[in-house]
């Protein structure tokens, strides 16, 4: 055994010792980084590096401190697209960062998934979550599209959804953070959402209940994503911070960011497709 | 406006003792009276000093008397309970909860001599759900109105406090939402719960969990009392601990149990006169929940001396809970398993 492989055995045997007895902080929206980095993070690196082959780029332009609000396009029927972000900003930004995602309510009603979102570092989406995350300084992806992107069908790819009502907006100028437009390309083709069993859906209180060429026709192995290779930009920051103290109370220029932000995110989607040659070798 | 005559409802229970108790040592303050149904056991009794133990029942008018008669000044309400405890079980309680706070407030209002009222309340108001935000300020309600139990009935208790603060406005009311307490000697549905060798769980959840010291409540109540700090206020430790993260460090085992199977579970451990579980309780152990205490730090002026997780260990090591599996056992195979890797190059 080399002594590489024997340190990595005793940090690995430390974190068992960690969790037998509790011995990790979690703060109060439940996120656990001692989780988070051993044993959640790792299985997600051969999923960046060689499934989706994640080409990032624009990590400079998030901040390495203080609170910033990353604001991204959302596609693929599972949100795989927030994990590889997540999974981005950690590996690839010099600081390291955690990003502390917003997630729709269904996330946190799911057993399991709910308590691993917020361990993972996830919270619902809600403003005073969003104002308490900004103002605390933490880095917050939010995906504003929600369920009307993610659940979009095939032919609609690329063609961003409604931004909801511009609340995570409203939470950036609150707190004076700047807003981070990211653009992800390749997301959608990794279940191309072909049709919808409305009836199977609401039998299981979800939003949509999608067929993939290759789902429910292959059973569990249709889960398996398609291998697209991605695309991940960070694009300038936009500044909140010089607006005004109520500034988030007047929705004219809540609009206006809100579609400011829409329209860099799909120009950036746009030229980036241009770019692409092939969804799956890039 | 330094209390002169001061009443404690519920001085049969840890709290209500221990505040009637520092009172009593307190030679500025001419009278303490404490009230319960039951008489507090004999060491609780020795501790009250020369404070008067007054047999009665809030839920009857006599109480009126008491406060009149006595001239009591400064009234702590904190005998609104979890805890079904008593032979009458949940009916009682709530009755206890809900009449006994109404008639309380009626006896208050009718006399001139009152000041000052603070009402121990309880961070259950805000319910438990999944669309709950990460922490609660005070001026936020609760996503889904608790339906029964004790939330209901602190929720029902603090609309009568409200209604009573509109209309005696001299009087100085505060209200304060404990999250739920712990420590070494305070007996409480969750220090009954965690003292289990096999803590059941609900399968798929794991509950954020904010704690008070038993000592910081006192704390609290007791400078509630002392000063006008009129308004609500969120009362906890800093910090979280995960549900799971507690179990493992008071050394037990969880027992997840799928949500269907929880009621039954539930009862099984109510009938055993283990630990029981109000269905609000048991939303907490789905959901959790935690408060925000800016305003208890600014506004009030009190940072609790522990935290969650101080507060949690100063209990586990007050209890003399030991761990199922030994520590010692964990580290010796951490090192034999190191030092075989050792051997392997």
């Amino acid at each position: 055994m080399t002594a590489d492989r024997e340190e990595r055995l005793a940090e690995f045997l430390a974190f068992v010792r960690r969790r037998l007895r509790g011995e990790y902080e979690v703060d109060e929206f439940g996120f656990d980084a001692d989780l988070t980095d051993h044993l959640l993070m790792p299985p997600l690196r051969p999923l960046y590096e060689k499934w989706f082959r994640v080409d990032t780029t624009g990590v400079h332009h998030v901040p390495a401190t203080g609170g910033a609000l990353i604001v991204a396009n959302h596609s693929g029927t599972l949100p795989l697209d927030g994990v590889m972000t997540a999974y981005a900003v950690r590996a690839e930004h010099p600081a390291g960062r955690h990003l502390r995602m917003l997630g729709a309510d269904l996330v946190f009603k799911t057993p399991v998934l709910g308590a691993l979102a917020r361990k993972s570092g996830q919270t619902l989406a809600c403003t005073p979550d969003a104002d308490r995350l900004l103002r605390a300084g933490e880095l917050v992806g939010v995906w504003p599209e929600g369920f009307k992107g993610i659940g979009k069908p095939f032919k609609d790819r690329y063609k961003l959804q409604r931004f909801g009502r511009g609340g995570f907006v409203s939470a950036a100028l609150n707190a004076g953070v700047p807003i981070i437009p990211c653009a992800i390309v390749g997301a959608e083709e990794i279940y191309p959402k072909i049709g919808d069993v409305k009836a199977l859906a609401r039998l299981f209180g979800l939003p949509y209940f999608p067929v993939t060429p290759f789902f429910p026709l292959l059973g569990p192995l249709g889960a398996v994503p398609l291998p697209s290779k991605w695309y991940i930009e960070f694009g300038e920051p936009i500044p909140t911070d010089g607006f005004g103290e109520h500034a988030a109370d007047d929705p004219m220029l809540v609009f206006n960011l809100t579609d400011q932000v829409r329209e860099t995110i799909q120009q950036t989607l746009y030229r980036l497709l241009t770019q692409r040659r092939n969804v799956f070798s890039g | 406006m330094a209390p002169k005559v001061v009443l404690v409802t519920g001085c049969s229970r840890f709290l209500g003792g221990h505040l009637v108790a520092r009172f009593a040592a307190d030679p500025d303050v001419e009278r303490v009276l404490g009230v319960d149904t039951e008489p507090p056991s004999r060491d609780l009794l020795r501790r009250m000093g020369r404070a008067e133990f007054v047999r009665a029942d809030i839920r009857n008018p006599l109480i009126a008397k008491v406060v009149a008669s006595a001239r009591v000044d400064t009234v702590v309400h904190a005998s609104v309970t979890a805890d079904p405890g008593g032979p009458g079980g949940r009916s009682v309680m709530k009755e206890m909860n809900v009449i006994g706070t109404m008639q309380l407030l009626a006896a208050c209002q009718k006399s001139p001599h009152v000041r000052k009222l603070v009402v121990k309340s309880t961070s259950a108001v805000y319910g438990s759900s999944s669309r709950d935000p990460a922490v609660f300020t005070e001026d936020m309600g609760p996503k889904d109105l608790p339906s029964s139990g004790y939330a209901k009935d602190a929720v029902e208790v603090e609309g009568y406090v409200r209604g009573f603060a509109r209309r005696r406005p001299d009087v100085v009311v505060t209200a304060l939402r404990f999250t739920n307490f712990i420590g070494p000697r305070i007996d409480t549905v969750l220090t009954r719960y965690f003292a289990l060798p096999v803590v059941p769980t609900i399968m798929g959840y794991d509950a954020r969990v904010q704690l008070l010291h038993s000592a910081d409540a006192l704390a609290v109540l007791e400078r509630a009392a002392r000063h006008d700090l009129p308004g609500v206020f969120n009362v906890g430790g800093d910090g979280v601990l995960l549900l799971s993260q507690a179990i493992r460090r008071a050394g037990r085992l969880p027992l997840p149990v799928p949500s269907a199977a929880v009621p039954v579970v539930g009862r099984v451990f109510r009938s055993a006169r283990l630990v029981d579980f109000s269905p609000d309780q048991l939303r907490f152990l789905n959901w959790g929940r935690v408060v925000d205490t800016g305003l208890l730090k600014r506004e009030f002026g009190f940072t609790p001396r522990w935290t969650t997780r101080q507060a949690f260990d100063d209990y586990v090591h007050g209890r003399g809970l030991r761990p199922l599996i030994d520590p010692g056992l964990v580290e010796s195979v951490e090192r034999g398993v190191l030092d075989a890797a050792a051997r392997l190059r």
